[in-house]
C-alpha cells in the first residue's frame, strides 16, 4: 500500500446531458478520501450522485472534471480491467450461461491464472461466502441471497484493493438483508480490504459503515462516522435525511459560550444553554433540530428550563417504542418514547387531548443554518 | 349442463383445445396424409394420379432410372440426388453467410442509442414491405448483362482504359446464393437483435470489471448469451431456403434447379403429382432430420420465441 488513501476523489465533476439537452452535474465537485481498510458508505436518495461516483471509481464512467485516485495513482481513462477494484452490481450481473464455479473462475481465467490455482482460489472464495457444494449450480437455480453471495465471491476472488458495492442488498427481503449486512461487515473486517458501499438505506449505512458520505444533488452534504452524522448533522438536509427530526424556526438572541439562546416565535419561548455551532451570528434566522427520542415528556405542571406545554394529538404503538404526536401552540412535533414497561394497561399511554409538558435538553438540541 | 361445464376442468380443456386441434387437422394432418397417399401412386397418361401402392417414385428420386443411354434396362441417374444435395448445401451456405452478416449488424443495432434503434430496425424491415417476387426481380435488374452492376463496372473500366466484357452474373449458383441471402437476412437480424437487446449492460460491465477486454467479452459473454437468437434465426432461415423455388427460378434460370423447383415443375409442368408428392415428403424429411440434430444440440431458441 503506497498511499494512505485507498480511493480519493479530488474535485470530481460528472456532467450528463439530459434528454432535453440540458447539462446536469450528476456529481458536482465532490472530494472525498477513503482510507485503507475502511468500510465507507455513500448514502443518499436516488439521483444524488452516489452510484455515478462509484462507477467513476470502477472505471465505467470517466470524470468530466477532477480526478479519481486509487492507491495514490491518478486513474484518468484507465479501463475497468486495469484497476485493482472490483464491483458487486446491484442486479448481481451474474453470467446466466455459466455455473457458479465458472462465474467465480471467470476473472481469474482472464488474468491467466493456472487451472489448479483457480480451483483452489474459487474453493476458498466459495467457503468464504458459505456456498461450498454449489459449484455446479446455475445462477437461476439459486435464491436471491445465494446469487448475492456468488457476486461477492466473484469480485473478492480477484483480491482487489477495493471492493465496490452498488446497493447489493436492495433486492433482498428485510430479514435476509439484515443478516447479509452483518455478514458483509464481518467479511470486510476479516479481509481487511476497503469496501465502498452505495446505499439509499440509512439504517444499512449506519449499521455497517466506519464512515459515511451523505450525498444530495451531486454534492457531499456531510462526511463522518455514523455517530457524528446522527448526533451532529451538519445541516438541515442531513438532520432530516438521517433519522427523524423536529424542526423549529427561530432567531439567535445571544451567542455566549455554552449558553447560546434562540427565540422560537411560534412557541413564544427562548431555548437556553444551547451549544454554539460554528459560523452562526447573533440575530441570524436559524432552525433548531430536535430528535423525537430526545424530547422528554413530563407532567404539565412541571417547572424547568426549556419546558413548554403541548396537547397530545395521537399515540402510535410500534412495539419497541411509542410515537406520540403533539401540538404546541399549533406547532406539530413528534416525540418517541421507548416502551420500558409493558403497555398492556391502556392507561399507560398518554391519551389524546392530554396536556403535557415537553422538555428539551440543550446538549441534544442542534442549531442549524436556515438556508441549508 | 352449464354448471357441470364450469366445474369440470378436463371438459373445459378439451373444449378450449378444440379449435386448434380442428385447425391442425384440416390444414396440416389431412394434406399431409393426402400427400403421402399420392406419393405412393403413379402418373396416369392424362396427368392424373392412379392410386396404388408403389415405391417407384422414391426409387427414382434416389437415382434408379429406366431411361438409359446404353440400352441397359436400368442404371444410376444422379440427377435428383444432385438436386437434393445442391438444395442442402445452398441452404447451409445461405444460413452461414446470413449469420455472419446479421450478427454484427444486430449487435450494432442492439448497442446503438435506444432512440436510434427503432430507426435501424425500421430500415431492416422496409424491404419486407415489397413483394417477395418483385425484390427478386430487382436483383435480376442488377445482375443482368446490361444490369446496373455491369454498367458501373464497365464505366469504371472505361475510365481506367481497361477492356471490359460484361460479366455473366445472372443464372449462376452465385446469383441464387446472393438472392437467398438478401431475402432471408432480416429473419436472422431480428431474432439475434432481440436476444442481444435483452442482455443487461451490467453484464458487459461485469466482464470488463473482471478483466475481460472487448474480444473476450464478445466470445465468453455476448456470443453464448445471444445463441438463442442465432438458433431461432437459423431455423427461420434454413427451413424456407430449403423449400423456396422463386429465387432459384428467377435468378438461376434453368441452370440452378433446387428441390423446390423440382416439386413445382412436377405439379405444374410435368403433371406428375405422384412424383412431386414424394419429392415433397423427402424434402420435409431432410429438413426435419437437419432441424432435429440442430435443435438437439442447441435447443429451439425458446427464449426468443417466447419473447
Amino acid at each position: 500500500m503506497t498511499s494512505e488513501f485507498a480511493v480519493e476523489l479530488r474535485d470530481v465533476v460528472k456532467q450528463f446531458i439530459t434528454p432535453e439537452g440540458n447539462q446536469l452535474n450528476a456529481v458536482d465537485h465532490v472530494t472525498m478520501q477513503i482510507k485503507n481498510g475502511e468500510f465507507f458508505s455513500m448514502l443518499g436518495s436516488s439521483g444524488c450522485g452516489k452510484t455515478t461516483s462509484l462507477r467513476m471509481i470502477a472505471g465505467f464512467e470517466w470524470t468530466t472534471e477532477g480526478e479519481v485516485y486509487i492507491e495514490g495513482k491518478p486513474m484518468g481513462h484507465t479501463p475497468p480491467f486495469q484497476r485493482k477494484v472490483n464491483t458487486v452490481f446491484q442486479s448481481y450481473a451474474l453470467f446466466q450461461h455459466m455455473s457458479v464455479y465458472q462465474n467465480i473462475a471467470f476473472g481469474l481465467e482472464m488474468e491467466g491464472v493456472k487451472e489448479e490455482e483457480i480451483k483452489k482460489r474459487v474453493g476458498r472464495a466459495l467457503e468464504m461466502v458459505q456456498l461450498t457444494g454449489m459449484e455446479r449450480r446455475k445462477p437461476k437455480q439459486l435464491s436471491g441471497g445465494q446469487q448475492q453471495r456468488v457476486a461477492v465471491a466473484r469480485a473478492l476472488v480477484k483480491t482487489p484493493d477495493v471492493l465496490l458495492l452498488d446497493e447489493p442488498l436492495g433486492a433482498l427481503d428485510l430479514k435476509l438483508r439484515k443478516e447479509m449486512q452483518l455478514e458483509l461487515k464481518a467479511l470486510q473486517q476479516q479481509l481487511g480490504i476497503t469496501f465502498v458501499y452505495v446505499t439509499h438505506d440509512q439504517e444499512e449505512a449506519l449499521t455497517m459503515s466506519d464512515r459515511i458520505a451523505v450525498m444530495s444533488q451531486g454534492k457531499v452534504q456531510q462526511m463522518g462516522t455514523p455517530v457524528e452524522i446522527y448526533e451532529r448533522p451538519a445541516n438541515k438536509f442531513v438532520a432530516d435525511f438521517i433519522g427523524e427530526s423536529n424542526f423549529l424556526e427561530g432567531k439567535i438572541k445571544s451567542l455566549e459560550k455554552d449558553d447560546a439562546r434562540v427565540f422560537i416565535p411560534a412557541l413564544n419561548m427562548e431555548i437556553r444553554g444551547l451549544p454554539i455551532s460554528e459560523g452562526l451570528v447573533k440575530g441570524e434566522e436559524v432552525v433548531v433540530s430536535i430528535r423525537p427520542e430526545k424530547i422528554r415528556i413530563t407532567d404539565k405542571n412541571a417547572k424547568a428550563e426549556n419546558l413548554f406545554h403541548a396537547v397530545v394529538k395521537n399515540t402510535v404503538y410500534i412495539g419497541a417504542d411509542t410515537h406520540i404526536y403533539v401540538s404546541a401552540q399549533g406547532v406539530n412535533l413528534k416525540v418517541l418514547e421507548q416502551n420500558h414497561i409493558s403497555r398492556l394497561d391502556p392507561n399507560s399511554f398518554y391519551h389524546v387531548g392530554q396536556d403535557v409538558g415537553l422538555m428539551l435538553m440543550p446538549e441534544n438540541t442542534l442549531v442549524l443554518k436556515k438556508d441549508a | 349442463m352449464l354448471k357441470r361445464l364450469r366445474e369440470n376442468k378436463s371438459i373445459q380443456g378439451t373444449l378450449l383445445a378444440l379449435p386448434t386441434t380442428a385447425w391442425l387437422f384440416v390444414l396440416l394432418i389431412i394434406p399431409l396424409v393426402l400427400t403421402l397417399i399420392i406419393s405412393f401412386g403413379r402418373r396416369s397418361p392424362d396427368g392424373n394420379v392412379i392410386y396404388t401402392f408403389t415405391l417407384d417414385n422414391y426409387i427414382r428420386l434416389f437415382g434408379y432410372s429406366t431411361n438409359c443411354d446404353n440400352g441397359q434396362a436400368s442404371c444410376f441417374d444422379p440427377l435428383y440426388v444432385q438436386i437434393l444435395w445442391r438444395s442442402l448445401t445452398l441452404a447451409f451456405n445461405t444460413t452461414l453467410i446470413v449469420i455472419t452478416m446479421a450478427y454484427p449488424l444486430a449487435y450494432f443495432i442492439a448497442r446503438a442509442h435506444p432512440k436510434k434503434r427503432n430507426t435501424y430496425l425500421f430500415m431492416v424491415l422496409i424491404p419486407l414491405w415489397t413483394n417477395f417476387v418483385i425484390r427478386v426481380y430487382a436483383w435480376m435488374m442488377l445482375l443482368r448483362k446490361e444490369g446496373a452492376i455491369n454498367i458501373i463496372l464497365g464505366t469504371v473500366a472505361g475510365w481506367l482504359h481497361i477492356n471490359f466484357a460484361p460479366l455473366e452474373l445472372l443464372y449462376t449458383p452465385g446469383a441464387v446464393l446472393v438472392g437467398m441471402v438478401y431475402e432471408f437476412l432480416p429473419f436472422m437480424i431480428l431474432p439475434i437483435y432481440t436476444s442481444l437487446e435483452k442482455i443487461d449492460t451490467s453484464l458487459y460491465e461485469a466482464a470488463a470489471d473482471l478483466g475481460a477486454n472487448s474480444i473476450k467479452t464478445l466470445l465468453r459473454v455476448t456470443l453464448p448469451l445471444s445463441m438463442p437468437g442465432v438458433v431461432a434465426g437459423t431455423i427461420l432461415v434454413f427451413i424456407p431456403v430449403m423449400g423456396t423455388f422463386i429465387v432459384s427460378d428467377i435468378l438461376g434460370g434453368r441452370q440452378v434447379i433446387l428441390i423446390g423447383n423440382l416439386i413445382q415443375r412436377q405439379f405444374l409442368d410435368a403433371r406428375d403429382p405422384a412424383f412431386g408428392s414424394s419429392a415433397s415428403l423427402i424434402l420435409m424429411i431432410m429438413t426435419l432430420i437437419v432441424t432435429y440434430f440442430y435443435t438437439r444440440k442447441f435447443g429451439f431458441g425458446e427464449e426468443i420465441i417466447a419473447a
